[in-house]
This record gives C-alpha cells, sequence and structure tokens, in this order.
C-alpha cells in the first residue's frame, strides 16, 4: 500500500526537495507509514517492563524481608529496635547495638572520606600535572575495584595491629581519659571499621567529585582567577557552590555503600552487641551480624531475627536515599527559584 | 618616561606596523615587544609587537583564529592555567614585564582585569559578587566594603538597578545586568587595566549599547583592551585599533586612521568583506 502511495505520485517528492512545496497530505502519510507502528510499540512495551521489573525486584525483597522476620516482628514488636538484648540461648534479640554501629561507623567514615576525597578532586582537577593526574586517578579506580574481602584481610592482619602499637595509644594519650577513647588498644574495633570504610568510599566519592569538577566551565573558573583568586579561593568560590547538590550526591551514595559493606568491616569490628561511646571499643553492624551469625543460627527466632535485621538496614538505606534526593530537589528548588 | 620614543620603539620592530607616530601625551600602559605565542606546537602569535595607551580603548579586531584572544590573554597570564601555553618575548606593564617567572600572578590579575564573552557572575548574591575580589586583597571594615561594592556597581551603570536586591543571587540577573556586573566585579579591586574579551557577543541589541555606552565611561578610570568580531562596535567604542591576521599584527593605529585610510591592503581587504 505504502509503495503504491509513492508511486502514484512520482513529481511529489522533487517538488518538495525543490522549493519547500507543500506535499499532498496523501504523500506525507505514505511517507510516515514507511515504518511499521507495532515496532515502536513493542519497544516501548519491552523497556516499560525493564523498568518495571527493577521496581518488582525492590517491591519484592522487601516483601520477603519483612515476611521471613515476621516471627521476630510479632515476638518482639518495635521494641525489636531498641532493645539491646542479644542472647540466642535465652531467646532474647534486639537491634539497637547493630543499627548504632551501622550508623556510627559510617557516619564516621564519610567524616574521614568527604575531605580527603574533595582534596583529591581539588588536586587532579586543578593542580595536578598532566603525568600525575592520569595515574593518581587510576590508582583510585582501583581502590574501588579491590573486593572487600581483601580489605578485611589487611584490616585484621596489618591495619589492626598497627593500629594498636602506634595509633591507638597516642590517641589515649591525647584523649586524656576522654570516655571516646577509653578501653584497651586493641586495633579491632569501631574505629579501624571505620577507618576501612573510609578508605573503601573514598574512591566513589573522589572519582564522582573529580568529573563534577571537570564539569565546571573553564570561563568560570578564569573569572575567579581573573580578580586574583588563588586557586582554593577559585575552588571555594565557584567549583564547590556551582557543584553543590553533585558533591552531596556523591556523599550519600559513599554513605549508602558504607552502611550496608559486610566483609572488611566483619573482619575488624569484633562483633561484640554491645553500644560503647568509646570507638576503640568493639561493635557490630547489621551487616557483620548477619554474616557472622546466619550459618550459625539454629533457632527459628534467631534467624527470623536476622533477617528483620536485614529489613531495617533496607528501611535504613532506602530512607537515607530518599534525604539525599530531598536535600538535592530542596537545594536545586532553592538555587532555581532565585 | 617618553612614551613616545618607547611606542615608537616597539613599533619598528613590527614590520607590519611601521609608520605609526603614536601621538603626544600619551602614556603607554602595555608595551608588548616581539610576542610570541604557542599552543604547544602551534605557533599562534608571531613576533607581535604594540602599544596599549593608558585611559584609552583599545580593540583588538580579526577574523576567528587570528590570537586576537590568545593577544588578550597574555596580558593577565590566563594562559599559565594552561599546560603547554607558553609567551616568549616581552609584556611590559608600566614598564615591568610581566611574562616574567617571578612576576606574582595572582597580583597582576587583581591589577588586569577581564570580562568574558559570557556573563560568569559567581554562584553568590550580587553584593558578595562584588565583595568578593575586594575581601581577597584588602580587611575592610562592614561599611567601608559597601562603598566600594556601591561604588564599583555605579561606575558599572547596574546601581540603580540592583540596589534594593543586592542579597540576591547574581544569577537571577538578565544577560546584559549579569555582564555588567561582570564589570563591576572586575574593576571593584581596582585595577589599571580592563580586558574584554567579545562582552557583548552574548547580548541583545539594547545590552549591548549599554555596554559600549559604559566602556566609553569606563576608560577615564582604567586602560581598556577589547577583542571583538563585531567591527562596527570597535569603530565605536575604542580610539585604537590592532588588525590581526594569522597570528600577525597586520596593521595597528587610531581606530579612525584604520577604518578610514588603513595602510595595509589586508586590512582594507579585511574591513571590506573580502574575507574573514
Amino acid at each position: 500500500m505504502n509503495m503504491a502511495g509513492h508511486s502514484g505520485h512520482p513529481e511529489n517528492g522533487s517538488g518538495g526537495r525543490d522549493g519547500g512545496n507543500v506535499v499532498p497530505p496523501v504523500a506525507r502519510q505514505a511517507i510516515k507509514r514507511g515504518q511499521p507502528r507495532w515496532g515502536d510499540a513493542a519497544f516501548r512495551v519491552t523497556t516499560a517492563a525493564f523498568a518495571c521489573l527493577v521496581l518488582a525486584l525492590v517491591a519484592a525483597m522487601a516483601a520477603v524481608l519483612y515476611d521471613k522476620g515476621y516471627l521476630s516482628v510479632r515476638t518482639f514488636g518495635l521494641g525489636f529496635l531498641w532493645s539491646r538484648d542479644w542472647d540466642p540461648v535465652r531467646g532474647l534479640f534486639g537491634a539497637l547495638p547493630a543499627i548504632y554501629g551501622t550508623v556510627v561507623s559510617s557516619l564516621i567514615a564519610i567524616a574521614i572520606a568527604t575531605p580527603v576525597a574533595l582534596g583529591i578532586a581539588i588536586f587532579l582537577t586543578e593542580m595536578a600535572p598532566a603525568g600525575l593526574a592520569r595515574p593518581v586517578g587510576l590508582a583510585i579506580e582501583m581502590l574501588a575495584a579491590i573486593p572487600s574481602i581483601i580489605y578485611g584481610m589487611w584490616g585484621l592482619f596489618v591495619f589492626a595491629p598497627f593500629l594498636a602499637k602506634h595509633v591507638e595509644p597516642v590517641l589515649k594519650k591525647l584523649g586524656g581519659g576522654t570516655p571516646l577513647f577509653e578501653g584497651p588498644p586493641m586495633g579491632i574495633g569501631m574505629l579501624p571499621a571505620s577507618l576501612i570504610l573510609a578508605v573503601m568510599i573514598l574512591p566513589f566519592i573522589a572519582s564522582v567529585m573529580r568529573d563534577l569538577f571537570t564539569l565546571v566551565p573553564a570561563m568560570s573558573k578564569e573569572s575567579a582567577y581573573g580578580v586574583g583568586a588563588t586557586t582554593w579561593e577559585m575552588v571555594r568560590s565557584v567549583v564547590i557552590p556551582q557543584t553543590r547538590t553533585g558533591i552531596i550526591g556523591a556523599i550519600f551514595l559513599g554513605l549508602g555503600r558504607a552502611l550496608g559493606e559486610t566483609m572488611a568491616v566483619t573482619f575488624v569490628i569484633g562483633n561484640t552487641h554491645q553500644i560503647s561511646a568509646s570507638i576503640l571499643a568493639p561493635g557490630c553492624t547489621i551487616a557483620s551480624t548477619l554474616a557472622n551469625e546466619f550459618s550459625e543460627a539454629v533457632s527459628d527466632l534467631h534467624v527470623s531475627s536476622l533477617i528483620e535485621m536485614g529489613f531495617v538496614l533496607f528501611l535504613i538505606t532506602t530512607v537515607i536515599l530518599a534525604s539525599a534526593k530531598f536535600l538535592l530537589w530542596r537545594i536545586e528548588a532553592r538555587i532555581t527559584g532565585k | 618616561m617618553n612614551a613616545e620614543n618607547i611606542a615608537a620603539a616597539s613599533m619598528a620592530e613590527s614590520a607590519a606596523a611601521r609608520a605609526v607616530s603614536p601621538p603626544n601625551g600619551l602614556l603607554v600602559r602595555i608595551d608588548v615587544k616581539g610576542l610570541n605565542f604557542y599552543y604547544g606546537a602551534q605557533h599562534a602569535l608571531k613576533n607581535v609587537s604594540l602599544p596599549v595607551y593608558a585611559n584609552e580603548v583599545t580593540s583588538i579586531i580579526g577574523p576567528s583564529g587570528c590570537g586576537k584572544t590568545t593577544l588578550l590573554r597574555t596580558f593577565n597570564r590566563m594562559f599559565d592555567l594552561y599546560r603547554g601555553h607558553r609567551a616568549e618575548g616581552e609584556v611590559l606593564l608600566d614598564g615591568i614585564n610581566i611574562l616574567s617567572p617571578d612576576m606574582d600572578v595572582t597580583s597582576l590579575r587583581a591589577r588586569v582585569g577581564m570580562v568574558f564573552q559570557k556573563p560568569t557572575p559567581f554562584p553568590m548574591s550580587i553584593y558578595d559578587n562584588i565583595a568578593f575580589g575586594i575581601r581577597l586583597y584588602e580587611k575592610l571594615p562592614k561599611s567601608v566594603l559597601r562603598e566600594r561594592v556601591e561604588i564599583a556597581l555605579r561606575r558599572a551603570a547596574l546601581w540603580e538597578e540592583v540596589k534594593d536586591k543586592l542579597n540576591h543571587s547574581g544569577m537571577s540577573l538578565s544577560g546584559g545586568q549579569q555582564q555588567r556586573l561582570c564589570i563591576a566585579r572586575a574593576i571593584a579591586v581596582e585595577p589599571e587595566v580592563v580586558l574584554m574579551d567579545e562582552p557583548a557577543s552574548a547580548l541583545d541589541p539594547i545590552a549591548t549599547a549599554r555596554i559600549e555606552e559604559l566602556v566609553d565611561q569606563l576608560k577615564e578610570r582604567y586602560t581598556i583592551v577589547i577583542v571583538t568580531h563585531n567591527m562596527q562596535q570597535a569603530a565605536r567604542v575604542s580610539g585604537y585599533t590592532a588588525f590581526m591576521y594569522m597570528g600577525e599584527l597586520v596593521e595597528f593605529g587610531e581606530t579612525e586612521q584604520i577604518f578610514t585610510k588603513p595602510r595595509e591592503p589586508r586590512t582594507r581587504d579585511y574591513l571590506t568583506g573580502r574575507f574573514g
């Protein structure tokens, strides 16, 4: 049918090309129908299905976690969230120490990694000579590629003894008996876990920041240099404000990774269900508890409690991600609204 | 110093631009002598010499890629930011060679301000946009700083439009206002020279006219070098014009002479639209 439409008006093509004459509606339709419509529809349905698959997966995971953890939910109720008990023998389980450990170790890691990542990104984009920027950039990306179990082994056998011998005693001395540095310097506990987490999330934050900084137009940077600003003054007044939303996004990306990181933390955190003000004391995170105890959990309630804890971790990361989005949205609204 | 002699001497070096007699009583603010510029292996400026007279507007014209922006960016060493960009020769600002390695680049850039092709307000309030540069060099009490900001905005003919919204974002202004904000920012640190790289190329005709008017007022206090694609603009705003072609300075002289009686055939051809 299409072919017939075309051949029926052979003069249309040349007419349209010459002077932009109006093509008769019949011919226009013929050209449009040249492509099968169902192909486009099928394409739309397929891509939509893929997109929905993601939603379905998330929903299914949440549902399964809740369902398998329901025994624990029924037994302990909301009290599960703020109970400090963890006694498999008596069948008492509470998630507070693990929640505390998860949040605190991640926050310390972010607090350490963010300024370092910022420094790396600034150096790589604004100051490093080409001969250095590339290898350093590559090394950063390599850090991200190291499997977390390697970090864990290195942390346990090399880093923890080093901390116990050289760093923690100094901290105790400097701290002067504050509760933050109480307890024996064992090299195992919140501090090493946080430090290793910081190293692990550093490459993600640094490389996202670097990519952001290279997006700032040269003219904007030059205008700060143009009034006599130094590199730091330029970065502080132009680069960081212009990439602020992205920087916050990068930090939350790192935070998300830190919250769920399992193997490396399990190796060095000590896996004790306790909450201590001291960062030298051992603790646990949700992920490390799960990794440690799943294979040994015998009672249904124990398994169910672990799964509920997984559900809690799921909620924490979701809430953090959502609040990051909300924050970005607020900042953007403020910038464009003015 | 005898400006005439210096200018004459520098002119003599540039074969293409000989026979210019510098006018009496004018001070040479920037004196370019035998300047060569390289982007890596590419030779972008070839033995360029010209004077920039104090409290005059000098425009640099020429086809795209002729080196006019390159020349402008040697005056505040903006090229320093990029690898492989290198200048040889001399650019004397008040008799001191700014290309010398021991020149303090940040203080040079405070003395030689710059306005770019597109408005580039900092992502901060209108007030802070102006105060930013001042704060870098001077510790002033709030009231004095406020005065300085007002003076800069007045000189940039922007004060009346923004005085009631100084704490609004600089980004909230119109394109023309943003560009005047950038001019105010550049002059707030009291530079001697203001470099303008096609400052009106992103603006509509009305905003362009305001910028041109402003340039004319600013020359009382500052020495202005303006790169422009727009030959009418060069004719309207500048007292002196340099015509560049393929990295060479073809002709330099009073704007009126360049536009009405160009000495070089290439200048004439360009101005009459035969190439470029």
